[in-house]
């Protein structure tokens, strides 16, 4: 199973990525709209590439409750534990 | 009433021949082709299998988050914009972006776009990407030119397949007649180098099918002409009103003077075979321009190497400039570049104005054996145009007989 930071490192790629965010700014504490600036539809594409990474299922009306990268990992960490 | 005398104060290009307006210049001086021959693996089984990519790839100019979010299409229309307004030097001038308008013509949009959506699509409906309505819409390519440069006049997309390019430097010439702006970036862009359109333009029985040969495969005029060759690319001039520019102490390569539009009203393919539709739009052009048939000596004509189309475009030359049609060198970029589709005009915009500027016409490669059915005084090598005031045509016609011809004048 992966750990937080493994989850956070891959997350962190898929956010560079698609929005050019660099790797080091997404930390858990980050809001991807007020820090990171991920506009919605980036989320999106986020979304599709991190379900396709990690092999969970994020419903999209779920996705506006991701609001720091650490909800997103934390979602990724119960769904691969569930 | 007075018209508003609107002048060309910057160029941007990338094209089978380099990635920017000198290389591309240089490229149709030299009387080099940007044909070849692809390798890809979806070309295998296809009967047309040369095509003229551009020299640069976008991707190697545009930041890679930002290229991601646009069409092959609009990459090129961004590159060439960027180019043209930093020719231009407006961006440090004071110019009030309400007062910018765009029109960035394509003829068919973000193909690639839509065809890989559809192959996202049959995998996974979640693979379709969020960004492919706005990637893939045929405004595109001018709404990211606006997005780039903060224009907030009218951002258009003149859609007229072939004609597109030249419709978008009609369309911004009103703009500014019209009061609506003072400066309007034009032009038009394609990247629709794929499967699709070379199989459909291939079963029109519209491509050259010299696969063995690309280079001489483009061959306006010449008696062994079989088709067109699908290119890509990019064109886009800085249209300003001429007090605008005198204003701020711009760079000026020619006026603007007036362009023509007209419809066949003949069929959704074929090109009238009297002319009637191509020689009208020329000559609202010079009308349009105050300019007569005397004024013309250099034309970049349409000429795709079809064999009816170049026949049509010879017949309405003649009829529409008559008897100064003589002193009139007809060049075909297209030999070189091929068809830029929604880019065509546009690009060959560019080389008329470079034309005008350089007192130069290029060269039309390939006319080994000119068709007798061609009157027009073509050069097979480059030719010197006259000093003092000259003037020239661009012409550029569309499936739907879509016609627009644009007049351009020496300053």
């Amino acid at each position: 199973m992966a750990s937080t930071e493994e989850i956070r490192s891959s997350l962190a790629e898929i956010v560079n990525e698609i929005a050019g965010i660099p790797v080091e700014d997404v930390q858990l504490d980050k809001s991807f709209t007020d820090d990171l600036d991920v506009d919605s539809l980036s989320m999106v594409e986020v979304v599709v590439a991190a379900e396709e990474k990690f092999d969970v299922k994020i419903p999209d009306d779920e996705v506006k409750n991701l609001k720091t990268v650490g909800d997103a990992v934390a979602f990724i960490e119960r769904a691969q534990n569930g | 009433m007075s018209k508003t005398r609107v002048v060309i104060t910057g160029l941007g290009a990338t094209t089978p021949l380099g990635g920017d307006v000198t290389s591309t210049w240089e490229g149709l001086l030299a009387g080099r082709s940007g044909a070849r021959r692809l390798t890809d693996e979806w070309v295998q089984n296809l009967a047309v299998q040369i095509a003229a990519p551009v020299a640069v790839e976008p991707t190697e100019v545009i930041e890679r988050v930002k290229a991601r979010r646009l069409d092959r299409t609009a990459q090129l229309a961004v590159v060439a914009a960027r180019e043209a307004w930093a020719d231009s030097g407006l961006e440090d001038s004071g110019l009030d972006k309400e007062r910018l308008g765009v029109a960035v013509a394509s003829g068919i949009g973000g193909l690639h776009t839509t065809l890989s959506n559809y192959d996202a699509l049959q995998q996974n409906p979640r693979r379709v990407s969020p960004l492919a309505i706005p990637m893939l819409m045929p405004n595109s390519s001018a709404a990211y030119v606006s997005l780039e440069l903060g224009a907030k006049a009218g951002v258009h997309t003149p859609v007229s397949a072939c004609a597109s390019g030249n419709e978008a430097i009609w369309l911004g010439l009103d703009q500014i007649r019209l009061g609506r702006a003072d400066v309007v970036v034009a032009g038009g862009a394609e990247g629709a180098i794929m499967a699709l359109p070379l199989a459909a333009f291939g079963m029109m029985q519209a491509l050259s099918k010299r696969n063995d040969d690309p280079e001489k495969a483009s061959r306006p005029w010449d008696l062994d002409r079989d088709g067109f060759l699908l290119g890509e690319g990019a064109g886009i001039l800085i249209l300003e009103s001429y007090e605008h520019a005198k204003a701020r102490g711009a760079k000026i390569y020619a006026e603007l003077a007036g362009a023509g539009i007209s419809a066949d009203g003949h069929d959704i393919a074929q090109p009238d075979p009297t002319g009637s539709g191509a020689r009208r739009a020329m000559q609202r052009a010079l009308s349009e321009g105050d300019l007569t048939p005397a004024d013309i000596f250099h034309i970049n004509a349409h000429a795709t190497s079809t064999p009816q189309g170049d026949i049509a475009e010879s017949i309405a030359i003649r009829q529409a400039l008559g008897k100064d049609a003589d002193h009139a060198v007809a060049t075909a970029p297209k030999s070189m570049i091929g068809h830029l589709l929604g880019g065509a005009g546009a690009v060959e915009s560019v080389a008329t104005v470079l034309a005008l500027k350089n007192r130069v016409s290029p060269p039309t490669i390939n006319v080994d054996k000119l068709d007798d059915q061609i009157e027009l005084d073509v050069a097979t090598e480059q030719r010197k145009l006259p000093d003092g005031d000259i003037a020239a045509l661009n012409n550029s016609f569309g499936f739907g007989g879509h016609n627009a011809a644009i007049a351009f004048k020496s300053i």
